[in-house]
């Protein structure tokens, strides 16, 4: 709880309250949950039940929803009386932003004030997209995984438009942290979905390109291999007909690096049809490991894979053993 | 190992309510509905439920209807379709959801879906997977799935499928463990799990286990107990929850305990909160430790409960 900023004259010995009386909470006989109260919010709340009961739509009431909301952001009801009474007041929404983006600063991950904020960004409708893009970016520079704010930024994007520089702002984002996985799902969203982009297809190559680099930056990176996987949505053969796809496989297990993802994604490729060449299979019997953990020679490279993977990555051990047991009797 | 200190969880329980003035405490006030669903069904799955007057709790939650059918999260509180499940699930731990009128509840949830199959969570609208699977498991618990549109908000579920074969809040939106436990709960009740990549989405799911144990709900993230229970719980629904090392799971839930006064955190040495305890709990059950009862993974109630609820015709 935080009221640092407010001013603190109990509702009891304001003037412009004098005619209300308080309602106590009726938690019911012997309260299931505990409930217990500090002075200041139990009667903060009495006075709310009291406007909320005679629905009394005035600025006093809004005030009061205010003050409640900077106690406790988390109430439902509050938030939902709010709403009637800036309807009813046809209050000033812009002003309204600015209430939200304070409280928010202290309260990003609380459903209540999303909900809130695209209800006043429909009403206001596209003119408010540039401010709401820039909102979310301000939320997402303290927290770049904040789900909520993610999913209101596809909304105004979906909803009121904005899409200039998305493409740009996920560069950037990825440029903060590349593991971050929120920004490569709205890398994929906006590829996908953008109306300047020209989807998927006319994007995938260069894509490819950006996503390759970023994997040999990181191999042990799961966001960009799933992002790299996901490119080719659709579209098996031209995955495993991709060179591009193959080789960052190589490049990766030649250095001697453990790399799950790169070792899952040649097991993919070879469950997919992909001939890996000689190469492939130096480049996984090289890799730094017990004999023992990699079975007899004579298994196929799949198999040697899976057994590796087995080996590494012991917490998913029973995962890869079944793989080893699914392997299509090809590649076997 | 440190063993499950249960007694304690169940004195803790019951001794939320006598701590004054916490901040835990006003900040629950408006969702006292959901704090009453986590410690009633984690005295349940402990077999203690009886502990609390049953008379009271049922009066105190049909208290909390309004008119439209819809339940607030305390008396006075507006309805949101939040609410709404966890007093149908309190009044299905007791038994007891006869004394319901079915119709007005189930017109209210009815009521919330969108023309494109999704569910909003009230009347202003919001829509989320999570209103989704609260809309469609409330209604299988009053036996009347059959009075919305269940293809559609299947195809709306679909919609929200990603390529990493988990599910977002919205089309294109992120995976997060919680929303893939909503919509593969939505797809298991409905019948529709054939829509789920089982083995893509195991893998996925799989790979939230880190070192400690613990699991995360997206990549890269911390490990958190609640998400044993949305990963955990998705992985049995989809029948691959031998992907990931269990032991080491329970070990890093015990953990979480606060062996002295009850109760278990998000983390290791964290604060207890009653959420954490009911997940924590329920976890266990999903991971078949003994002395906890059994839970069913798509409703989220213990098991003997659930098959009272649907072996009984409507
Ligand atoms: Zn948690």
């Amino acid at each position: 709880m935080d009221s640092d900023d407010e001013q603190t004259i109990p509702l009891s010995q304001r003037p412009e309250w004098a005619d209300v009386k308080p309602v106590p909470q009726d938690d019911g006989p012997n309260p299931v949950v505990p409930i217990a109260y500090t002075d200041e919010f139990r009667e903060t709340m009495d006075y709310f039940r009291a406007v909320y009961l005679s629905d009394e739509h005035s600025s006093r009431s809004l005030q009061l929803t205010s003050e409640a909301i900077n106690l406790n952001a988390g109430n439902y009801t509050v938030w939902h009386f709010r709403r009637l009474i800036l309807e009813s007041l046809n209050a000033d929404l812009h002003e309204e932003l600015d209430f939200v983006e304070n409280i928010a600063k202290k309260n990003s991950k609380n459903y209540q004030i999303w909900h809130h904020r695209r209800w006043l960004a429909e009403k206001l409708g596209p003119d408010a997209a540039f401010r709401e893009i820039e909102f979310t970016k301000k939320i997402l520079s303290l927290d770049a995984k904040n789900y909520h704010a993610w999913s209101h930024r596809q909304w105004v994007l979906k909803t009121l438009g904005g899409w200039e520089d998305e493409l740009e702002y996920c560069n950037q984002l990825l440029r903060d942290d590349i593991f971050n996985n929120s920004a490569w799902n709205q890398r994929h969203f906006v590829v996908t979905r953008s109306p300047l982009l020209g989807g998927l297809d006319a994007m995938r190559d260069s894509e490819v390109d950006y996503t390759i680099e970023a994997i040999i930056t990181y191999p042990e990176n799961e966001s960009s291999w799933r992002y790299l996987r996901g490119l080719y949505k659709n579209d098996l053969k031209s995955w495993v007909n991709d060179p591009r796809v193959s080789s960052v496989c190589l490049k990766i297990l030649s250095t001697k690096t453990r790399c799950i993802f790169a070792l899952s994604t040649l097991l993919d490729l070879i469950c997919h049809g992909f001939q890996p060449s000689p190469e492939y299979e130096e480049a996984v019997n090289a890799l730094p490991l017990q004999r023992s953990d990699v079975g007899p020679s004579s298994s196929s490279l799949a198999e040697t894979i899976c057994s590796v993977l087995e080996a590494i990555d012991p917490l998913r051990g029973n995962y890869w053993n079944w793989r080893k047991e699914q392997l299509p009797a090809l590649v076997t | 190992m440190v063993e499950l200190v249960a007694e304690k969880h169940v004195q803790y329980v019951i001794s939320v309510e006598k701590k004054k003035d916490s901040f835990e405490s006003v900040v629950m006030e408006h969702l006292r509905m959901n704090g009453a669903y986590w410690g009633l069904t984690t005295l349940d799955l402990l077999g203690k439920l009886q502990v609390v007057d049953q008379d009271e709790v049922i009066s105190w939650v049909m208290q909390c209807q309004h008119e439209s059918g819809g339940f607030g999260g305390n008396i006075g509180h507006d309805p949101h379709i939040l609410y709404t499940l966890s007093a149908v699930q309190v009044l299905a731990l007791f038994d007891k959801i006869q004394i319901l009128d079915v119709s007005k509840v189930t017109n209210y949830v009815v009521g919330l879906q969108n023309e494109d199959g999704s569910f909003s969570g009230d009347m202003w609208g919001e829509v989320d997977t999570r209103f989704s699977y609260i809309a469609i498991c409330c209604l299988s618990l009053l036996h009347q799935l059959d009075k919305i549109d269940v293809e559609k908000a299947v195809n709306y579920i679909v919609r929200c499928k990603n390529l990493d074969g988990g599910f977002g809040c919205t089309p294109g939106g992120e995976s997060h463990a919680g929303q893939i436990f909503c919509c593969v709960g939505a797809l298991a009740i409905t019948g529709s799990l054939h829509h789920v990549d089982k083995d893509l989405l195991g893998w996925w799911l799989c790979e939230r286990q880190v070192k400690s144990g613990g699991l995360n709900g997206r990549p890269e993230k911390l490990p958190d107990v609640c998400y044993s229970w949305w990963v955990l719980s998705s992985l049995i629904m989809i029948d691959r929850v031998h992907w990931i090392d269990k032991e080491k799971l329970a070990k890093f839930i015990l953990d979480c305990q606060d062996l002295e006064k009850g109760g278990i955190s998000d983390r290791p040495d964290d604060a207890v909160d009653v959420f954490h305890t009911y997940f924590g709990v329920a976890g266990l059950s999903l991971l078949e430790y003994p002395g906890v009862k059994a839970v069913d993974p798509a409703y989220a109630l213990p098991v003997d409960v659930v098959n009272k609820i649907l072996i009984s015709s409507s």
